[in-house]
């Protein structure tokens, strides 16, 4: 029988690798030109500076990049000491075991767990049963329990690579438990921590299912956490789905997509830093 | 003193994650499941959704999941994992630095831009040059494959790179080459971490709401082929959430509860098979 030879294989399969692996940067590359081409034309002063005419229509989308820099704020503000917390308590205070089991696990899910399902309970929860309505307060809310294991995650990791040896010399020092991780591994894992923080930024940025039911999609200017607000990944959203303005939508889409460049070159940047000294 | 503060405050901060994930638990539950047995469990999984009318019936909006989630495996993971394969085993360091963050940046852009460039892009494309109206499981398959690719990229390549070095210097020892390698000792001791990216890579798709939203047409019946509009469980619950009220909203809930157990039981899944290895 006709039998191919393993070298000739290896050769197509190297082939076949490579073409699919171009593919998919094809396809990343594809999607910001396009965005890009289209949008960069609507990008000026103004466009970031004015408030919102006619729905979209006319007009800037500055209430939209006030709302997004408060909603995103806001569950940083949140999620960056519980999530550092628990990574803490993750890393330093168990050595395996149920508990770690079941934090883990609980991290998981929540990480795993679609947006909708966040949509639906922060709306169930902080807007009707808390009585916070479409509010700041409740899509900040919403967005920190969403972005509360990817904080958790980057943190474990970035202390667990602190070495042992900072610790032994902190104890030998006669430094506490307490004080070694506030003065010693913290200001170490910082780079990773923060790495942490920023890549929580970008979701919460990029989020549309769960902010849009519990933050609203009111074009005033926020006057306070419990004003309506629409962040730009929802204007963007019922711009394009409802065909209010295509040049807006473009415009809208292309300042989302170089916030989410900006703040992934900045955690690699970050990351590639931290790893290159411990590694 | 101090430190013994510390321990027990730490350890309630911890639970935090815990503490969240049973409170959505509890609402999503107690706001659904009583719809359930309400309109009964037969009308609840049959196919007439007319909620205003006391019809409840997902099994279309089911069916719809599942085949979008299944069309997004069939071109998310035979590109995923070529693409991890490609970098662990086939490509040198420096490779592999630049290309792994780029991947990463999948998982960055927005769900709502990948179903705009549907609309733009690949709905249009579909009708002019396969046939029926664009909006199709074949266009939500394709997006939400790609949207999948990051998922399955990153856990594939961490758990091929953990294989050690060993294996691979055994089997090249005697004789088989790279590609030989990849498939029988490789791919075989990485085998938990490949399905787990799988089993993670589905519950992204089947919860994705707003990229399919945009592309899946939404048309309430089951479809015939895949040029046929759909509509998942995940945009039912989307697009009438803002103007549902009483049962109707309840049984959006019930959606959403039916959702949440798929995607605990697929991460029971995946950290059991973790755990394992």
């Amino acid at each position: 029988m006709f039998k191919i030879k393993p070298k000739t294989t290896q050769i197509i399969a190297y082939s076949v690798l490579l073409a699919l692996t171009f593919i998919t940067i094809a396809v990343l590359v594809f999607i910001i030109l396009f965005i890009f081409k289209n949008g960069i034309r609507e990008l000026s002063w103004s466009f970031l500076t004015q408030p919102t005419k006619e729905m979209g229509k006319e007009g800037g989308i500055l209430p939209s990049i006030v709302g997004t820099l408060l909603v995103t704020l806001f569950s940083i503000i949140i999620a960056t000491p519980i999530g550092v917390g628990s990574a803490i308590y993750l890393t330093e205070y168990t050595k395996g075991g149920a508990i770690r089991r079941i934090i883990s696990f609980g991290a998981d899910c929540l990480a795993g767990m679609p947006s909708i399902i966040f949509g639906l309970f922060g709306f169930i929860f902080f807007v009707i049963m808390l009585k916070m309505g479409w509010s700041i307060l409740s899509g900040g809310l919403t967005l920190a329990i969403m972005i509360l294991p990817t904080i958790i995650r980057t943190s474990e990791e970035a202390i667990k690579s602190v070495p042992n040896a900072y610790r032994e010399i902190s104890y030998s020092l006669g430094g506490g438990k307490l004080d070694t991780i506030i003065k010693i591994v913290l200001p170490t894992a910082l780079p990773g921590i923060l790495t942490g923080v920023i890549l929580g930024i970008g979701r919460a940025i990029s989020e549309t299912a769960a902010v849009i039911f519990t933050a609203g999609s009111s074009l005033n200017m926020p006057t306070s956490l419990f004003s309506s607000t629409r962040t730009l990944a929802v204007h963007f959203y019922i711009l394009a789905r409802e065909g209010i303005s295509m040049p807006k939508a473009y415009g809208t889409a292309t300042v989302l997509i170089i916030i989410i460049l900006l703040i992934n070159f900045i955690a690699y940047r970050l990351m590639h830093k931290f790893i290159s000294k411990y590694y | 003193m101090k430190d013994k503060i510390a321990k027990w405050t730490l350890l309630v901060i911890a639970f935090s994650a815990v503490l969240a994930l049973l409170l959505i638990t509890f609402f999503i539950f107690q706001q659904g499941v009583p719809l359930m047995f309400k309109a009964g469990l037969k009308n609840f999984f049959s196919t007439q959704w007319s909620p205003t009318h006391g019809k409840f019936g997902i099994s279309s909006m089911i069916v719809g999941s599942l085949m979008v989630t299944f069309g997004a495996l069939l071109i998310g993971v035979p590109l995923g994992l070529s693409c991890a394969i490609f970098l662990t085993e086939f490509s040198s360091k420096t490779v592999q630095k630049n290309l792994k963050p780029v991947i990463e940046l999948l998982a960055g852009i927005p769900s709502v831009v990948y179903g705009f460039i549907g609309i733009i892009v690949l709905v249009p494309f579909i009708r002019e040059h396969i046939g029926g109206p664009g909006f199709s499981v074949l266009a939500s398959s394709i997006i939400l494959g790609i949207m999948i690719l990051p998922t399955i990229v990153s856990i594939s390549y961490d758990s091929l790179l953990v294989v050690p070095g060993t294996y691979r210097a055994g089997s090249l020892a005697l004789g088989a080459t790279k590609w030989q390698t990849v498939t029988m000792v490789l791919i075989p001791a990485a085998r938990s971490g490949i399905i787990t990216s799988i089993i993670l890579g589905m519950g992204r798709a089947i919860g994705e709401t707003m990229a399919v939203i945009m592309i899946a047409g939404n048309a309430l019946k089951i479809p015939h082929s895949i040029l046929d509009p759909v509509r998942t469980i995940t945009s039912t619950i989307a697009l009438e959430l803002s103007y549902s009220v009483g049962d109707h909203r309840m049984a959006l809930f019930a959606c959403g509860t039916i959702l949440f157990i798929i995607i605990i039981i697929l991460n029971i899944i995946a950290t059991k098979l973790t755990r394992r290895t």
